[in-house]
């Protein structure tokens, strides 16, 4: 299963990486240098495994819906990069750029 | 007479702050003229990445003046403590050596923090370490190496060579790490320190900046075995902050070094011996063995068969979690953010330019194993081979085994700038990793000293099984001495 | 939805995705509330700005509430539930991934009955599981210029996905799947279920196939619909879409579309960046969520009555129609109060009358929600009770009903001081009687000539001129006496 520039190119996107051209090369290298070592893997029998097995009382702990809020011991400012009026702000998405005239500014595009 | 904190144990010092004996302030500023002597600075050996000398020592003062006499009645009173950088502190900055959190400074605090200054420690520094814990030689610090004490042209390991160099430097007793994959135990072994990586879910992790999250612990540095224990006992224990945190009694972990060795029965794992293992670490390793024989244990030689799995495995999942975890570093609500063309571009800019390469191959190899058609090829694969790692300790274990002795690591430290390829840094971690994967305690110790450099023995236990893997090493210790010289 | 008169006739196929919001005080992994119109961002702690180190942990309330709905839902709680990671960038996703349920959901296989079919039978949509996952932030894209800015309250809100079966046929079944559920969603206490508000959300995936083919054709998912009608028309449009592109020769694309309420129309939503690879693997921060059975069954033995319950337990109990049941479970507030009234009233019929006529009108004008209506159940049982005995006219106890939801007070009180209470004394009703006998001479002539009708135009005269306040019956039975007395007369003079 080798590693292409296209694959490191896609996975780069993915991950939100800017990469310059010769990266690329030099990653995918990399990259499967890194992954032939894991073909070792691929040989180890499993077939016994079940990964949904589980033990008794491994159930996660949960917390009560009254708790009160978790603070902050400084302002949300002190850290945030762009701040205005309480917002986080980002440079405003490609897919918005005519907000003004658009009718579901809010929606959520998941 | 007084012992200066070079010599000074954690349990002494704070012995003597609690009776009145000694001042927390003199400890701290000990600890500072220390790191000072030994040139611990960013020109010197590159210790700390964060310090602020002014609030330690007021810290110090509020501990001496009792302004909350449970700090000053507490099991660490005074003691001056080192954290490593990925640990959230409220006046220090945490950066995780990267440069994406350059000056970052956590409003919430990491829940072993908090137990150690309510125990009463003294905060003397932010240690150096590999950019988000990943690297095996803190060479991958955005902020510069950190250089071994004991061999200042050595690496002092990591990813918590901060931590593990404040210790053996002398400057604390005591100090805090993480280990994903070996990085409290790799860095204890190389420089000469006592680490211990509990059982997973015994410290909890909240405030601990994630690397990859089913393998990440909040480990402990000491001189000594019994500073180890008393840093662990202080903690430990459950915390509701963190779902992965287990609710099991934390037992008097101190009162291990009085467990006698008769009946106690230790495992000599052959795949940790290999052939072409360091003589020098071998040596080491078996003279360990034979103290433990002398003090009443059994020796039997047992088998670890899918030990050769654990790296592959390891460097599948904890960059796949990795990739995941680091998503949060965006640059949309802290972090340095860089600028670039609209919001794609303030991602990339931000990302690139914030992680360093090493950070920048584990997310992009983790991505891939993740990404469409990969998963199953690699990531589940590689959770069921852990599954398979885990069942070899269980099998152990379950045979009448109590605890398994092992190299900490297959050479001692190395030159700066003498391993480049990536995947032989990885194997640094060979014998290490598998008990992250498996969740088990394990720990350092030194049990020798050669040609200059420490070789460190690994003590690994069932889960929970802290208290029995500090007996064994507290026998160790009494037996070669601490630090492995008598 | 099958239809028009074409080569091969088409047909409609949807599936819905709900997204509720969990009716619990703080989000699901982190204990900040819940609640709306804090200032931006002040509903907002570590975890849910995933600070560097934060880790969430799962509200218990959330899970029994998520639990709840999967059981009023018919489905299997299953005792072990995963959350895993969708991995997707967008600013008001704190994480870079979003923390949902998706190989090990907490309940699969439920079903929901949306009425009757025509042969009798029940009309039921398979509910193909439903997940817990958590919401993300909000984004404002035209409040500040070439910024988007970020709100992430909204983030870390406990929702519930409930997935259906691709089993509705028509966008009206699609609609009245959403009634259905909002209903019991709400009567099981799990959400306010207010499409409007947000707190309950639907997509629509929707494709057409030849009528009678098994095989589901390509579908497009209609998303930003905010009303239950909104989601019959915008499917409806979508279908004629779909249908119109098959008859011109033209294939189906995959998409997602929005719908534009304003415009009656579905159009392509701008792709989200990049490709969608989303990455999923299990949570190492969560352990798998394990329920005992012990648990399951305690919610289910909790489980309120849900509406299909209460239809045929108000049928029974209080002699209502299958309709008048419908109308009066409409919410779990009304069928509440209809039940006080009817309770304490005795007669479940004019209790029915009542609460569907002149209380429903009166919400409807006023605007106003029955929880919140000032006519507490018990003085509406008592006014019935002054009609039943015949104390006020009902025409007069539509007066005091309207002083009432003004705050008039007691029904027996109005009645006093209005002078509605009816009067019976025969001495009064005759002297009434004889004026409008002796008015109408005409009309009374050709009522004893057998014109029968007229009896009821001389009853209304005499309520004229009583001011209402006469009692009809006993001065129709005085008339009727009256008339005999009459006719007896001429036969024996």
């Amino acid at each position: 299963m080798a590693v292409s520039e296209d694959d490191v190119r896609h996975v780069a996107a993915l991950a939100r990486v800017g990469l310059e051209p010769e990266r690329v090369r030099l990653l995918a290298t990399e990259l499967n240098g890194i992954l032939s070592h894991m073909d070792v893997l691929s040989a180890a029998d499993t077939s016994a495994i079940d990964l949904h097995a589980r033990g008794e009382g491994d159930g996660m702990p949960l917390r009560g819906d009254a708790d009160p809020q978790l603070r902050l011991a400084r302002p949300r400012e002190t850290f945030a990069p762009e701040m205005r009026a309480g917002f986080f702000l980002v440079p405003r998405l490609a897919t918005h750029e005519n907000a003004a005239e658009d009718a579901c500014a809010t929606h959520r595009c998941s | 007479m007084r012992d200066a904190p070079m010599q000074l144990t954690a349990a002494l010092a704070s012995r003597q702050v609690g009776q009145g004996e000694r001042s927390a302030g003199a400890n701290v500023d000990d600890a500072f003229a220390i790191a000072d002597a030994a040139r611990a600075g960013r020109e010197g050996l590159n210790i700390f990445l964060g310090v602020d000398r002014t609030w330690s020592r007021a810290e110090a003062e509020r501990v001496d003046r009792g302004e909350a006499p449970e700090r000053k009645q507490g099991v660490l009173a005074g003691v001056p403590v080192a954290l490593k950088d990925n640990l959230a502190t409220l006046h220090l900055p945490t950066t995780c050596g990267s440069r994406l959190l350059e000056g970052y400074v956590s409003p919430f605090e990491a829940t072993a923090v908090r137990r150690l200054r309510e125990a009463g420690a003294i905060i003397v520094g932010k240690t150096n370490m590999d950019e988000f814990a990943m690297g095996s030689s803190t060479e991958y610090s955005a902020y510069g190496p950190t250089r071994n004490p004991l061999a200042p042209t050595r690496v002092p390991g990591g990813s918590s060579g901060g931590s593990a160099a404040a210790v053996a430097a002398g400057i604390v007793p005591l100090a805090l790490g993480s280990e994903t994959g070996g990085s409290v135990r790799q860095p204890a072994a190389f420089c000469g320190v006592t680490g211990i990586k509990p059982t997973y879910g015994r410290v909890s992790r909240y405030g601990l900046i994630a690397y990859a999250s089913s393998l990440d612990h909040v480990g402990v540095l000491g001189r000594t075995v019994d500073d180890a224990a008393l840093g662990l006992q202080v903690i430990a224990g459950y915390d509701p902050r963190d779902a992965t945190s287990v609710d099991v009694p934390v037992p008097d972990y101190r009162s291990a070094a009085a467990s006698p060795m008769s009946g106690v029965v230790i495992g000599r794992p052959s795949e940790y011996y290999p052939e072409s293992l360091d003589p020098r670490i071998r040596d080491a390793c078996e003279a360990a063995l034979d103290a433990l024989r002398e003090a009443g244990a059994e020796v039997r030689d047992v088998s670890l068969p899918h030990t050769a799995l654990a790296i592959p495995a390891y460097y599948i999942v904890a960059p796949a979690e990795a990739s995941s975890n680091l998503a949060r570093f965006d640059g949309v609500r802290y972090g340095r953010r860089g600028e670039g063309d609209g919001l794609r571009g303030m991602y990339e800019a931000t990302r690139s330019r914030g992680f360093g390469a090493e950070v920048m191959r584990r997310i992009l190899l983790g991505t891939y194993v993740l990404s469409a058609g990969y998963y199953d090829a690699y990531y589940r694969k590689a959770m069921e081979v852990r599954r398979l790692i885990a069942g070899d300790f269980a099998t152990v274990f379950a045979s009448g085994v109590h605890a398994l002795l092992t190299p900490t690591t297959p050479t001692p430290a190395f030159t700066l700038g003498a391993v480049s390829d990536p995947y032989e840094m990885y194997l640094s971690d060979i014998f290490t990793v598998t008990a992250n994967l498996a969740g088990v305690p394990a720990m350092s110790l030194p049990v020798g000293i050669v040609d200059g450099l420490p070789i460190g023995a690994q003590v690994i236990a069932p889960h929970f099984g802290e208290h029995t893997m500090l007996g064994v090493a507290y026998a160790i210790e009494r037996a070669l001495g601490a630090g492995g010289t008598p | 939805m099958t239809a028009r008169t074409r080569e091969t006739a088409l047909e409609l196929v949807v599936g819905l995705e709900v997204h509720v919001q969990l009716k619990t005080r703080t989000k699901i992994f982190c204990s900040c509330p819940t609640g709306f119109g804090a200032p931006p961002n002040a509903n907002t702690c570590p975890v849910c700005l995933a600070l560097p180190g934060a880790l969430p942990v799962l509200n218990a309330h959330a899970v029994q509430l998520a639990v709840t709905a999967a059981l009023a839902l018919d489905c299997t709680v299953h005792h072990t539930s995963v959350f895993a990671r969708k991995h997707y960038f967008y600013p008001d996703l704190p994480k870079g991934y979003q923390i949902s349920q998706f190989d090990q959901p907490i309940a699969t296989g439920g079903r929901l009955v949306i009425g009757e079919r025509a042969d009798g039978t029940a009309h039921v949509i398979g509910v193909t599981r439903a997940h817990m996952e958590e919401d993300a932030g909000k984004s404002v894209h035209d409040r500040f210029p070439a910024r988007s800015a970020i709100d992430l309250n909204r983030a870390g809100t406990p929702l519930v996905e409930i997935v259906s079966e691709p089993d509705l046929r028509t966008a009206a079944e699609a609609r009245e799947y959403c009634v259905r559920l909002k209903e019991i969603l709400e009567y099981a206490g799990v959400s306010d279920a207010n499409m409007e508000e947000g707190s309950l959300r639907v997509d629509a995936n929707v494709s057409v196939r030849p009528l009678g083919s098994p095989t589901l054709g390509t579908k497009t998912e209609i998303k930003n619909m905010n009303s239950f009608s909104g989601v019959e028309r915008a499917i409806a449009v979508e279908f004629e879409r779909q249908c119109g592109l098959l008859d011109a020769g033209e294939v189906i694309v995959q998409q997602t579309l929005l719908w534009d309420a304003d415009r009656q129309e579905v159009r392509p939503a701008r792709s989200k960046e990049g490709s969608h690879d989303y990455r999923y693997f299990p949570d190492p921060d969560l352990p798998p969520l394990v329920l005992s059975s012990a648990y399951i069954e305690a919610q289910r033995a909790a489980l309120p009555e849900l509406p299909a319950a209460r239809r045929a337990r108000l049928q029974a109990n209080f002699g209502v129609s299958a309709y008048e049941a419908g109308v009066l479970t409409a919410s779990r507030a009304l069928a509440d109060y209809f039940e006080e009234v009817a309770s304490a009233h005795g007669d479940g019929k004019l209790a029915a009358n009542w609460v569907m006529g002149e209380l429903l009108a009166y919400l409807n004008t006023a605007g106003v929600d029955v929880a919140h209506v000032g006519v507490p159940s018990v003085e509406l049982a008592a006014l019935l009770g002054l009609v039943s005995d015949g104390t006020v006219s009902n025409s007069a106890a539509k007066r005091i009903f309207v002083r009432m939801t003004e705050g008039g007070g007691a029904p027996a009180a109005i009645a006093e001081r209005e002078g509605l209470i009816q009067v019976r004394d025969d001495q009064a009703l005759e002297a009434w009687i004889d004026e409008v006998w002796n008015a109408h001479p005409e009309e009374t002539r050709r009522l004893e000539e057998g014109e029968k009708k007229l009896l009821g135009v001389l009853v209304g005269a005499v309520m004229k001129r009583s001011g209402g306040r006469a009692d009809p019956r006993r001065v129709s039975q005085l008339l009727a006496e009256r008339l005999a007395e009459r006719l007896a007369a001429q036969q024996d003079p």
